[in-house]
């Protein structure tokens, strides 16, 4: 069965059902209903038509439903509007379905929720494996959301940076579990690329492929992380990291920079480097400029300080950190990653060992102490 | 959204504002106990912050390797043991401040004359999964 069919079909089908007058709720749990029925019917009896299937079931879902609430004679006016089947000639609802899910009145994780169910056709209990809750948890989660923009007008057009901070948070703040959270949230950027045409959605897709292009050299088999300096830059993708770089120069030209594509120069220029000795480090300490000159990011100002150190050597890059917040999160590794440059290994094992405590999360953590006692054997001789 | 244990401790902990053993409260204060304790948990499920909840036997047992091809040691339970956890709900919020409110909100669970306990819960974030985009 091809599910990635049906799950690009799913916010069609929804503003399908929407146009025919169904509210945004009803029609996104009748297609998320037509879609477990799809699953279990497809593989043995595939449609000729699957979105005019797609759309017969998810309608006939719907008007089982508003049985429950909507009167008899509702329910009839709705079923004599029902245009005939046959191929649709309606403009997309997809994009606008984007910045429903994406409303500023949801918080991120429910935002994040409602656009994979919604626009990414996943299932409910798909996405609460992915974030490691109870499938009851996640339901209530998107039902909250649900109601939360239940008076929202559907075809209201909103800010496409708040459509972007979502997917930026399905790629990068997924766990690893069955579903490819990086993989959907760049099928999704996508898809949204290519019914809008904006500088920033470019610079996000860019911002993707190039960061995914590394994926086979992050990690060791066992999972533990494999630092940028240290990847075997010929297990990259080079596939992604040309659609990466051309989809960002079509950005750039645009003459409209924004933080995504100022992110994905620097990630660019990365993969432009065949050995970690050859980073064009000047040129991404332009580009950080650029970043903290665009958000004021402390990350941003973080990150800088790691170019400066690399640019301008490592006294450099800690008189650019002393000018940050200690209690920023990866200050310390930062801090002990540029002391260790500077020569000064017991001070750097000593801040690493500190990083790891404060570590947020596990290969991270691990890696932290893995620096820390290579160090602590090395001054020990 | 990112992770919590809050985690409550037979022992170990400071010692709560109403601070009576279970078995001094009168049986409808044991009830209103547990129905506070399931409607909290019926709450989170509802707004979707909910992902699990345990309550553990005090009597553990502690267990060491002791080379190859033996058995391994056991030992306890130590009526002694400093610290003793009576279980745990994990929840998953969007803020390390909301964290903090629900278990202050756990922490007002009725007890003795149907006054809140006030009991000591520890909160401890999950080590969470690694961002992809770092540098």
């Amino acid at each position: 069965m091809d599910e990635a069919l049906l799950r690009s079909l799913t916010p069609t089908v929804i503003g399908i059902l929407g146009r025919r007058g169904a509210d945004f709720a009803a029609a996104e749990d009748a297609v998320q209903e037509a879609l477990v029925e799809a699953v279990r019917v497809w593989p043995d009896d595939p449609p000729r038509d699957p979105r005019a299937w797609l759309v017969t079931v998810a309608w006939r879902k719907f008007l089982d439903g508003s049985r429950a609430d909507t009167s008899r004679r509702r329910r009839e006016e709705l079923v004599q509007e029902e245009p005939a089947p046959g191929p649709g000639t309606e403009t997309d609802d997809t994009l606008e379905l984007y910045f429903l899910c994406a409303h500023p009145s949801l918080s991120p994780a429910s935002a994040v929720a409602l656009t994979l169910r919604a626009v990414g056709g996943l299932t409910t209990r798909q996405i609460a494996q992915a974030y490691l809750v109870p499938e009851a948890t996640m339901a209530q989660r998107i039902s909250r959301a649900k109601r939360t923009v239940s008076d929202v007008r559907f075809t209201q057009h909103g800010d496409v940076a708040t459509v972007l901070r979502v997917l930026y948070l399905v790629f990068n703040e997924g766990y690893s579990g069955d579903v490819d959270l990086a993989a959907e949230a760049i099928r999704l950027t996508r898809q949204l690329a290519a019914s809008v045409e904006h500088a920033e959605v470019a610079g996000l897709l860019a911002l993707m492929l190039l960061h995914h292009a590394r994926r086979p050299a992050r990690t060791r088999p066992d999972g533990s992380l494999v630092p940028l300096a240290e990847q075997d830059r010929s297990r990259w993708d080079t596939e992604l990291v040309a659609e990466g770089v051309e989809v960002l120069q079509a950005a750039l030209a645009r003459d409209r920079l924004g933080e995504f594509q100022a992110q994905a120069a620097v990630a660019a220029l990365h993969a432009d480097a065949r050995t970690a000795e050859e980073t064009d480090w000047v040129q991404i300490v332009e580009w950080y400029d650029e970043l903290v000159r665009l958000t004021g990011s402390p990350v941003a100002r973080l990150n800088r300080a790691v170019a400066v150190g690399e640019a301008d050597g490592p006294r450099a890059g800690l008189a650019a950190l002393a000018e940050l917040d200690p209690s920023l999160p990866r200050h310390t590794a930062v801090a002990a990653y540029l002391h260790e440059r500077d020569g000064d290994p017991v001070t750097a094992a000593r801040l690493y060992a500190e990083a790891a405590r404060s570590a947020h999360d596990l290969p991270e953590r691990d890696h932290l102490t893995r620096q820390a006692a290579r160090l602590n054997a090395q001054v020990r001789g | 959204m990112a992770k919590y244990l809050l985690l409550k401790h037979y022992r170990g902990a400071p010692a709560a504002v109403n601070d009576v053993p279970m078995d001094q409260w009168t049986p409808d204060e044991v009830l209103a106990h547990v129905r506070y304790m399931n409607d909290f948990a019926a709450r989170l499920q509802e707004t979707g912050e909910f992902v699990d909840e345990q309550a553990l036997s005090p009597r553990g047992t502690f267990v060491r390797y002791d080379g190859p091809g033996r058995p391994p040691v056991t030992d306890g339970p130590f009526a002694e043991t400093k610290d003793l956890i009576a279980g745990w709900m994990v929840i998953d919020v969007e803020s390390h401040d909301r964290a903090l409110e629900l278990a202050g909100e756990l922490s007002a669970a009725p007890g003795a004359r149907g006054e809140p306990i006030h009991e000591w819960l520890e909160v401890r974030p999950f080590l969470g999964a690694p961002q992809t985009i770092t540098e």
